[in-house]
Parts: C-alpha cells; sequence; structure tokens
C-alpha cells in the first residue's frame, strides 16, 4: 500500500508539469495585457511598452516558461506582477477562507445528502422519494449565485440573523467563524447535495435489489441495520467516487461564491488573477489546485479499499 | 441511543443554535473609531507613480502628503510647503517645506527626499511632469527645507501641475523609496500623510488597512479636498474589496460597512429606500463619455469619416443608456472640457447640438469613400459604462450604413488591443469606448485624451498641429482671461478635427451609512473631517 501511495505521489508530477505548461501556454495565447492595466488608462503607449518591458513580458515564451519552471522546481511561486508579492504568500493568506468552505460545504452536503439518498430509496416511489428528488433538481438547477442572493436576502437583510459577507478565522472564535460560512456553505453545497443524493439514491436501489439484502431482511436484520451497515457500504464506492468528481465542481462554485459573498479564499484570488492578467498568480493558484485535484483523487482510490475490501493495490 | 432520545437531543440542539443565530450579534461597523469603506475597485498595489489608476491615488492620498493640493475651486493651495517664491519670467520657483514634517518612520522630510519624488514623478506625468522636464535646467535642494526648480523656459502653471488631483499625483516618498525606477513598482509604503499603510495586514483583493499616524501634522485651514487640515478622526480606516455590487448593496443596507464609493446606478433606488443609508452625488466634477477613434486607417482617417459620426450621434442615447432614467446625473456637452469649470466652452460645438443627421452622416460617409468595409468596435463588456457605450454606437454605425463588427472583450483585452496600430483587418480597431474624468478634463495639463502629436499621442493617435498649437499658448497665458481665451480655440480646433467624439456629461452616486457625516463631494474620497456616531 505504502509503495503504492509513493508511486502515485510521484506519478502527480508529470501530471502537475503537463497543466503547467497547458496553462502557461493559454495564458501565452490569450489576449490582454498586465502592462496596460497597469499603467491606467492614462498613461501612453510608450509607458504601457516600458512598463511591459520591466516586468519581462517582452521575452520570448520559452524563455519566460523555462525561467518560470526553474523557480517552480526551485519551491518559488514567483512574484504577482500586480501587488509585488511572493504568490506563494499570496496563496498562504487566501487558504483558510477557501479550506473553511469547502470543508462546512462538504460536511453539510455529506451530512444530508447520503440519508436522504438512502431514505429516498427506501421509500421509492413514494412521496418522500419525490419530494427527495424535487429537491435535487432544485439544487441542480438554481445556480451557486441565485441560491446564494436569496439566502442572504432572508437570513441576512430581512431576518438579520447572519452577515451578508465576509470571513472571520476560526481562531476568533467557532461561533463568528459558522456565522460567516454558514450561508455561503449551504449555497455552494446545494448543487454538491443535489449530486450525491441522486447517485445515493440511484446506487442504493441497486444494492436493495440484490440477494444479500433480502437474505439479511430473511434472517431479521433490522431496518436501519439493513439500510445503513449492509446496504450502504456496499453503494459506498460509487458514491465516493462521484464525491471526488464532485470536488472539481466544488472548486469552480468556490470561486462564485466567494465573489457573492465577499469571501477572500482562492476562488476571488483566481478571479482577481484573470481578470487583471497576473500570470504568476493564475499559474500558482492553478498549479495548487491541479495538485489538490490530483491527491483528492488518490485519497478516493484509498477510500475504496476501506469499503471493499476486495480491492488491493 | 433510543430514536426518541435521539430527535430530542436533536432538536434541543437546534434550538440553542438559532437561539444564538438570533440574538443581535452581527459585528456592525458601530465602532466610531474605525471606519470601513467599499473603493470603487481592488487595491491591488500602492505605487501612484508606477500606475496611474485611480483606486491607488485614492489609497495613496491616505498616506502620503503632497506639495500643494486643488481645492474644490480647483486652485492649488500650499500643502507641504510653506511658501513659494518666483521670478517674474516664471523660469525660477523656490519653495520652502514647512517646519514639523515626519515621514511614517519617523525622519524628517528634507528637501532631497522632494527632489527625488519630483524626478521620480516627472519621467511618468505625461502631460505636466515631463513639459517641466524638458525645460529644466536644474532641480536642487538648495537646503534641508528649500528647494529650486532653474527653468530654460517659463512655466506658469507650476503650481498647478504640483497641487494637481489628476494621475500620477506628485506625492513625496523618502529619497531611498523615490530613487526607484519610474517603471519599477515600489516596495515600502513609507508616507507623510495622515495615515500609515498596514502592510502585514494587506490581503490584495479583499482588505486593506490604515492607521492614524499620530506624528501628522496637519495644516491649521480647514481641509478642502487636497488642501487643508487633513484632520482624520478615525483610529483607522479599512477598506473592504467587495466585488459584487448586490452584495456591496447589501452590506452596506446591513450597516457591516459605512461608505461606498461607486454603487450601481441600477441598484440606487433600491439604496434611497433603505433607511440608514444617505445617496449623493460623487464628483461633482463628473465624467465625459468618449468615443474613440482610430486616426491612423480608413475610414476614420479622413475627417469626413469622423464628421459624418459626430453629426449623427445623440449624447442622450449613450447618457440614458450609462445612468438611466435620472436625469439630474447627465447632461450633454458640446466641448471637450468640464462642464461648469472656468474654462469650460462650446465654442465649435455646433456639430454636436441640434437634430441629428443621418443622411448627412451617409453623405460624408460615401465623400470620405467608405464602400462597407468592416468596422471594428471594440466593447469592455465586463465594465458597465463601456459597454452601454458600445451597445448605442453599434446601432448608431447600423443606423448610418456602416458594417460594424462588435467585439465584445474584457477590459484587459481591450487595454492590450487599442494600443495596436496594424490595420483593422489585421488585428487592429477602428474604435473604442472609454470614459475620462471631469477632474481630467478641466484644462489641457492633465488632458491627455486631447493630445494631437499623432505617434506619441493616446491611442486613435490624432495628429493636429493646429490642436497643439492652441494647448502651447494655453501653456503660456498669464491669466485667466488668456486661459478662457486659449480653452475657447482648443476647443474649436479640435471639434473640427474630431479629436475623439464627447458621448456626454455624467455623474455617479456614493452611498453612506447615516451615522456617517462629512462625506464631501470629490473626484476621489475625503477621508478627512468625515466622522461616525
Amino acid at each position: 500500500m505504502f509503495a503504492y501511495i509513493i508511486r502515485r505521489v510521484v506519478a502527480t508530477i508529470p501530471v502537475v508539469l503537463l497543466v503547467a505548461l497547458f496553462v502557461f501556454s493559454l495564458l501565452y495565447l490569450a489576449p490582454g495585457d498586465p502592462a496596460a492595466i497597469i499603467a491606467g488608462d492614462q498613461a501612453t503607449p510608450a509607458d504601457v511598452e516600458r512598463i511591459r518591458a520591466s516586468i519581462g513580458l517582452d521575452r520570448p515564451f520559452v524563455i519566460r516558461f523555462a525561467d518560470w519552471l526553474w523557480q517552480v522546481l526551485n519551491g518559488n511561486l514567483g512574484v504577482s506582477i500586480f501587488t509585488n508579492l511572493p504568490v506563494s504568500h499570496m496563496i498562504a493568506q487566501r487558504i483558510e477562507p477557501t479550506v473553511s468552505l469547502m470543508l462546512l460545504t462538504l460536511v453539510l452536503s455529506l451530512s444530508t445528502a447520503i440519508p436522504m439518498g438512502v431514505i429516498a430509496a427506501w421509500k421509492h416511489g413514494t412521496i418522500i422519494d419525490r419530494l427527495v428528488m424535487m429537491t435535487a433538481v432544485f439544487g441542480f438547477s438554481t445556480p451557486v449565485f441565485v441560491v446564494g442572493y436569496l439566502l442572504a436576502f432572508v437570513f441576512a437583510l430581512y431576518l438579520d440573523w447572519l452577515p451578508v459577507q465576509g470571513f472571520t478565522s476560526i481562531s476568533a472564535g467557532l461561533v463568528p467563524f459558522l456565522r460567516n460560512l454558514i450561508l455561503p456553505a449551504t449555497a455552494l453545497g446545494l448543487v454538491y447535495m443535489a449530486l450525491i443524493a441522486r447517485i445515493t439514491r440511484a446506487t442504493m436501489l441497486d444494492v436493495l435489489s440484490q440477494d444479500y439484502v433480502r437474505t439479511a431482511k430473511a434472517k431479521g436484520v433490522g431496518q436501519r441495520g439493513m439500510l445503513f451497515v449492509h446496504a450502504l457500504k456496499n453503494a459506498a464506492v460509487p458514491i465516493v467516487t462521484i464525491v471526488g468528481i464532485g470536488f472539481a465542481a466544488l472548486i469552480g462554485g468556490a470561486v462564485v461564491t466567494e465573489s457573492v459573498f465577499a469571501i477572500p479564499g482562492l476562488g476571488r484570488l483566481t478571479v482577481d488573477a484573470i481578470l487583471r492578467r497576473d500570470y504568476p498568480v493564475i499559474q500558482g493558484v492553478v498549479l495548487m489546485f491541479s495538485f489538490v485535484y490530483v491527491l483528492v483523487n488518490l485519497g478516493v482510490d484509498l477510500l475504496y479499499t476501506l469499503f471493499d475490501p476486495r480491492i488491493r493495490y | 441511543m433510543e430514536r426518541r432520545a435521539f430527535l430530542k437531543t436533536a432538536a434541543g440542539s437546534a434550538v440553542a443554535v438559532t437561539g444564538g443565530l438570533s440574538a443581535p450579534t452581527i459585528a456592525r461597523a458601530a465602532d466610531s473609531k474605525v471606519l470601513r469603506f467599499v473603493p470603487q475597485a481592488n487595491l491591488a498595489n500602492l505605487d501612484p507613480i508606477w500606475t496611474t489608476q485611480y483606486v491607488v491615488r485614492n489609497g495613496a492620498l491616505l498616506i502620503w502628503d503632497t506639495l500643494y493640493g486643488v481645492n474644490d475651486q480647483l486652485v492649488p493651495q500650499p500643502q507641504m510647503v510653506e511658501g513659494h517664491e518666483v521670478t517674474p519670467d516664471f523660469k525660477t520657483w523656490t519653495f520652502k517645506l514647512r517646519s514639523g514634517l515626519k515621514f511614517h518612520d519617523g525622519e524628517p522630510v528634507r528637501s532631497k527626499d522632494v527632489v527625488a519624488s519630483i524626478q521620480r514623478w516627472m519621467v511618468r506625468d505625461a502631460t505636466m511632469g515631463q513639459v517641466i522636464k524638458k525645460r529644466l535646467d536644474a532641480l536642487e535642494a538648495v537646503d534641508d527645507s528649500t528647494f529650486r526648480f532653474r527653468l530654460n523656459a517659463p512655466y506658469p502653471k507650476m503650481l498647478f501641475a504640483l497641487g494637481k488631483s489628476s494621475t500620477p499625483c506628485l506625492f513625496i516618498m523618502p529619497e531611498r523609496i523615490a530613487a526607484t525606477d519610474p517603471f519599477k513598482q515600489i516596495n515600502e509604503y513609507v508616507g507623510s500623510g495622515p495615515m500609515r499603510f498596514m502592510k502585514d495586514e494587506w490581503v490584495p483583493g479583499a482588505k486593506a488597512s490604515f492607521n492614524r499616524f499620530d506624528g501628522y501634522s496637519p495644516r491649521s485651514e480647514k481641509a478642502n479636498w487636497m488642501a487643508g487640515g487633513k484632520r482624520v478622526n478615525f483610529d483607522r480606516v479599512e477598506w473592504q474589496i467587495i466585488p459584487d455590487g448586490a452584495t456591496a448593496a447589501a452590506a452596506l443596507q446591513n450597516g457591516e460597512v459605512d461608505w461606498w464609493e461607486t454603487p450601481l446606478p441600477d441598484l440606487m433606488p433600491l439604496l434611497r429606500k433603505s433607511p440608514g443609508v444617505a445617496v449623493d452625488i460623487a464628483d461633482p466634477l463628473g465624467n465625459i463619455g468618449a468615443l474613440r477613434l482610430n486616426h491612423l486607417h480608413p475610414p476614420f482617417n479622413d475627417v469626413r469619416a469622423r464628421r459624418a459620426l459626430q453629426i449623427a450621434l445623440s449624447q442622450a442615447d449613450y447618457m440614458q443608456a450609462v445612468v438611466g432614467s435620472d436625469d439630474s446625473l447627465w447632461k450633454t456637452v458640446p466641448g471637450y472640457f468640464t462642464p461648469d469649470t472656468p474654462l469650460y466652452s462650446e465654442l465649435g460645438g455646433e456639430p454636436l447640438k441640434g437634430p441629428r443627421d443621418y443622411d448627412l452622416a451617409k453623405k460624408l460617409l460615401a465623400e470620405a469613400g467608405y464602400k462597407g468595409e468592416p468596422i471594428i468596435l471594440l466593447v469592455a463588456t465586463d465594465v458597465a459604462i463601456t459597454k452601454a457605450q458600445g451597445d448605442v454606437t453599434a446601432d448608431l454605425l447600423k443606423r448610418i450604413g456602416m458594417n460594424v463588427q462588435y467585439a465584445a472583450l474584457d477590459w484587459g483585452t481591450v487595454g492590450q488591443r487599442r494600443a495596436k496600430k496594424e490595420p483593422p483587418a489585421e488585428g487592429g480597431w477602428n474604435i473604442f469606448h472609454t470614459w475620462h474624468a471631469g477632474a481630467d478634463c478641466v484644462n489641457p495639463a492633465p488632458y491627455i485624451a486631447l493630445n494631437c502629436s499623432g505617434e506619441t499621442a493616446w491611442f486613435g493617435w490624432p495628429k493636429s498641429d493646429l490642436v497643439q498649437e492652441k494647448i502651447g499658448a494655453w501653456y503660456d497665458a498669464p491669466d485667466l482671461a488668456a486661459e478662457k481665451a486659449a480653452v475657447a480655440e482648443i476647443n474649436k480646433a479640435a471639434m473640427e478635427h474630431v479629436v475623439y467624439l464627447p458621448t456626454g456629461f455624467f455623474k455617479v452616486n456614493q452611498a453612506w451609512r447615516k451615522n456617517v457625516s462629512g462625506v464631501v463631494k470629490a473626484p476621489f474620497p475625503v477621508f478627512w473631517d468625515v466622522t461616525k456616531t
């Protein structure tokens, strides 16, 4: 197992390098000019040219990529064109809000979606099943920003229970931390919850029709034990797979959620960097996200062994 | 645990949680010593010489002080200087710094800091700094508190140059910082202004904080825009970047922020109805919308084609698209200079007045040899003002028989593409939209968009020796009457040449909580004399 983990971690290196090359090429080909943005609307074309040269954007693609790659291999993600701050520092500033948002979203959506999916499968064809599926369809079809604005209107402006925007570090206390995150996590979690609830229901329906479930019932296993111990464990592999795949959707959703709720996370950092063409920051963030995504999928693969002892690496 | 017991526990926990939530513990911006401000844009850096973005200038006004500062009459007043002497020929200017000026690191402000700051600024200020630099024989620190310009040609506009609010402003930095290459960004934000920048707390794109500088010694006069005693009544000013307009509006309504610099026009009715929110014009000098033409390539390299657009364009259409139905926020402007300012002129502005004439426009286009070639219209769709103008222009071009190709881009891409001098069919362009702050259009000095020097002019590269000659006459004008006459001639010549097309004059609002008082109308947010209860 340990050798497998090492192999998989080592295998991420070419993947991340390919992602790096792809992103670098894409940014090189994409239109837009950070020098023009830095110079501002009042600047002359000559000023824009001088700034472009001063930040090294007049150098050939190969040299720029080689320089950047060498920096990355030396553990240095470079310096933001705009802020003059190290990219690693800017990412470090933004990690806590994004990780907090994602973890709370995961907790909220898993803790609601799995029971919903199980119950929908158990009560297949009933009004409960239809209600659960309606909720899932609503979650799928309503954009994150719409849910976000609705939640902010009801719980912040109308009821005056929670703040509209911002982030409070957990170091300031659990309650203020949760007050700021509960609305964005709910908005972001809705689509994730819908996805997992549907997969759980479908997988559970399949499992519940298996012979061993009928045998368990015949042997007098209780309803709860049958559902959550025997059936759910056997349905876990596809659910865990979708949780891993859905992580990418979560990253994409975090970009929108962080903008709507003004959370100073990595999603907003990415959007700001793209709009300004802050190439080192875009490259650094994408590199980090791709690395995390690969690791999450490794984690998912390892979880398979927990739920299905037949799987060995 | 039994199921009933579990449900009881869960319900009890839920009640406890919601009970906690319903308590009125929202972190309001209630602390009267902290002002929470939402700026117009992200503060991505803080070098006001390296970049000319207004948001950076606005932040810099807290950190750095200026030698002179314009007041609400646009008259430069002494700020860091005690006074000056000038020879009758306007060639030798000697200034004395007032005593007690200190940088945030405790060092006194000396003439050598001023000289280094002026040297850096002169390189980057195309309209005034570079003009001074060309006329400069020497800029010297006479002693620790005296510095002197020795020029080889008169420069009567010196005080305006040293105190103007248009970017880049002349901010005074310590010599070691001001020695930085003007095209490279500074790393230290040490000034002698009323607030210190808290670099360690800075989260670019989210938050920037400024703490009061106890060593600041304000002037005795009442504050007036960039002039007078800059007394900040807060221990701390926090800039919160909220990119989404609806979220910023909700945060203001909910009391989570105190002051929003540029609310979106379509949210104004909502904010006006909010009981705790006050709304008013932000900048009395407003803005002038601009339709910028490429003078290098057909058809707009022919003045007849430019005039075709001039007589067909309806400023009312543009302004209603930009600011909506509130007619008090806009007016037509048959001229290039800021309305209601001393030098404003409408001389030569007739083509922009009266009924619009599409038939004559078509005739002029035909005379200019236009035969249906594609007209590349660059539109930054991520900026509401440029998007609205672009949509009106696309419709206008179709009405006068032009073959418009609407290039929907973001502002970053427009910024890159408008610098291309290649023909439109080879990646260049014919038209793009922007707008100019009224403060930059009060006279020809900060008005880079009116420059007609051809290859070195602003994007579109207009060339008119007559306009340049008239601008030169303004620089040498000895008094206000002569300045007015010169500006009227500039307006006439620029209208005839159709340097660019003004699409109208408009103002935007600002909004703040009603427990905040002292918010004034100015081209930049003025934090001094603002209080909060």
